[in-house]
């Protein structure tokens, strides 16, 4: 925990001070050095697609989205350091799914669940992600349900409204199920 | 069932989406044979997708997904000028690039054009000086800060939940200082939040209150068109049924408002159409969620509704094709033809494998004000099934040009009409 503090101030050290190579360990003591984040409520980045990276750390950047850590090591970043670092980032291998076997009931919930709201339709077949869309299998369980609960609650600002359309009709309890059975696919 | 209208059975299935209950269905006990062939058994439909039974159609699925335009604009050399069609005559250069998320268009009295964002953060002013335009921020921060009008010197600015405004603003374009917040009696919703505002020959700030959803009971308060007065008192609803307008303008004659209407989702490839309605009664009620264009009720929210309820568009403007921002044609640079005909900006449909949109529509009216015909004006953003280009707004200058603003390339582009002056460049 003390390397990551430390590395998360060197993170949010002015972003002339660092190259972007130097900075990448910073990330990625929260995130996960191969992909996989190990740190509760933060998302494994491994086989995200680059443009849906790019426009996070725009919003992150202009504070479009207020994560105060994130808008904190974006800060003074160039729109080319935003595309290199995306880039770099895009690069990790996709996260392992959860180990511990699926729920039967809660994955049927969510086998009903994702072709009624369409989730197939942009995340993927294999819920693998694509352009702006995020990669969901294999994602913490953790954060796939903050996450679907700030798309409900309206307290986490889409780049688009896609994603609180789709959870306008999603309940509590349907959450919990889609969390469960997506951070178990590969 | 042949194997192709099983295939588009199952399609349709997915498209509707209904729970998956043909996962669990077993099949009915054959009938005691009485002669004839008997009906053949339903089987559960195939999957292309081995052992997903939720993805019926995987290839269909993925052009029916949303479509996110860039966060940086295109750098000006890349713009699509060259690719772009009007009618013999009319030509269309760059106004200005480098906006990224260009939507709404206003013209401030001294000529300042202002440009909005919804997707970003911020309100631009482009000042022509000497030929030479000057795009500069004006205001950042904001929450999908859509929504412009202007009245007398004052811009003012329609967020997600607030309307604020900035006084004096082309007297001091370098040091605006913060907007002023007038109004904010708005719930925060993120599906449909951002708003369209324009200034009525009444005076007051017209704004939408767009349903927080594709389809669904809207709240009291949302899914209408309002209008309030400058200091933001006198709130006042305008027009109800509204699903998501995000452009109206007031006929230059009669004085009413005409507004475009955003379709539901999700329903059919082909229905149903977006709208152009007429206002000819405060609080008339459009249909949204019981009856789409004017002819036929919702599958889930229209059982015991008539569409005889409700008032009916004043024309069909295609299938999910995203009709926003429009403008009656004002100006005298353009023929005669088009005097008093309305300029509609259609975004282009997502929710659709053949896309229709991505241009800018003519529409002409009889002299009762209701509609003539409609073509084509400016096309060209759609080539083959994708956008390069996705125009949002439209912009009747003094001079008679109109500017139309792209927000997936992040510029304002100028059409202009024979050997009138070309402005700068």
């Amino acid at each position: 925990m003390i390397v990551a503090a430390a590395l998360i101030a060197a993170a949010v050290l002015p972003a002339s001070a660092q190259s972007l190579e130097e900075r990448l360990p910073a990330c990625l003591a929260c995130h996960g050095e191969k992909g996989q984040s190990e740190t509760p409520e933060v998302p494994s980045l491994g086989g995200m697609p680059e443009f849906y990276l790019i426009i996070q750390l725009y919003m992150f950047r202009e504070k479009l989205r207020a994560v105060e850590i994130m808008n904190d090591v974006t800060k003074g970043l160039s729109d080319d350091d935003l595309r290199k670092l995306a880039g770099m980032i895009a690069n990790l291998p996709p996260p392992k799914p959860a180990g511990d076997p699926a729920d039967p009931a809660r994955a049927q919930q969510a086998l009903e669940l994702i072709p009624q709201n369409r989730c197939n339709f942009c995340h993927g077949a294999n819920f693998a992600g694509d352009q702006n869309v995020p990669r969901l299998a294999g994602q913490r369980e953790d954060y796939l349900v903050k996450t679907l609960r700030e798309y409900k609650t309206n307290t986490r600002r889409g780049y688009d409204a896609s994603m609180a359309d789709v959870m306008y009709p999603i309940g509590e309890n349907d959450i919990l199920a889609l969390a469960h059975y997506l951070s178990r696919q590969r | 069932m042949t194997a192709a209208l099983r295939a588009i059975a199952i399609a349709a299935i997915g498209a509707f989406a209904a729970a998956p209950s043909w996962a669990q269905q077993s099949p009915a006990p054959a009938a005691p044979a009485a002669g004839g062939t008997p009906m053949p058994i339903h089987q559960p439909p195939p999957t292309t997708v081995p052992g997903r039974p939720d993805i019926p159609n995987a290839e269909v699925n993925a052009k029916l997904r949303g479509i996110a335009p860039p966060p940086l604009p295109a750098p000006e050399d890349k713009l699509p000028v060259a690719q772009l069609k009007l009618p013999k005559g009319f030509k269309i250069e760059v106004f200005a690039g480098g906006i990224a998320n260009a939507r709404s268009l206003r013209l401030g009295d001294k000529g300042t054009v202002f440009v909005s964002n919804r997707l970003l953060d911020k309100v631009y002013a482009v000042v022509d000086r000497g030929g030479k335009r000057d795009v500069k921020v004006i205001a950042s921060g904001l929450d999908r800060p859509n929504g412009l009008a202007f009245h007398k010197g004052t811009l003012y600015i329609a967020e997600g939940t607030r309307i604020s405004k900035l006084e004096n603003i082309e007297d001091k374009l370098d040091d605006p200082g913060k907007p002023v917040v007038i109004y904010s009696d708005f719930l925060n919703h993120q599906s449909h939040g951002w708003k369209f505002m324009g200034l009525g020959p009444d005076e007051k700030l017209y704004v939408n209150v767009g349903s927080p959803c594709n389809i669904c009971e809207p709240p009291e308060t949302n899914g209408q068109i309002r209008r309030i007065n400058l200091d933001g008192g006198g709130a006042e609803v305008v027009a109800r049924g509204v699903r998501n307008s995000v452009g109206f303008d007031w006929h230059p004659v009669t004085r009413e408002l005409y507004f475009t209407d955003n379709g539901r989702d999700w329903l059919s490839e082909d229905l149903p159409n977006d709208e152009l309605n007429r206002v000819t009664k405060v609080g008339q009620h459009f249909g949204f969620p019981y009856c789409h264009q004017g002819d036929f009720t919702d599958r889930e929210m229209g059982w015991g509704r008539s569409c005889d309820e409700f008032e009916k568009p004043v024309a069909l403007l295609g299938p999910h094709s995203a009709a926003l921002g429009m403008r009656f044609y004002t100006g005298t640079m353009f023929p005669k033809e088009y005097r008093n005909a309305i300029f509609i900006a259609r975004h282009g449909s997502w929710n659709k494998t053949k896309k229709i949109g991505g241009d800018i529509i003519a529409v002409k009216l009889n002299r009762d004000g209701s509609v003539k015909s409609w073509e084509p004006f400016l096309t060209g953003f759609l080539q083959n099934n994708e956008y390069i280009g996705r125009p949002v707004d439209v912009l009747v200058m003094k001079d008679g040009a109109l500017l139309v603003s792209d927000d997936h390339s992040g510029a304002v582009y100028r059409i202009s009409y024979g050997n009138a002056r070309v402005a700068g460049r």
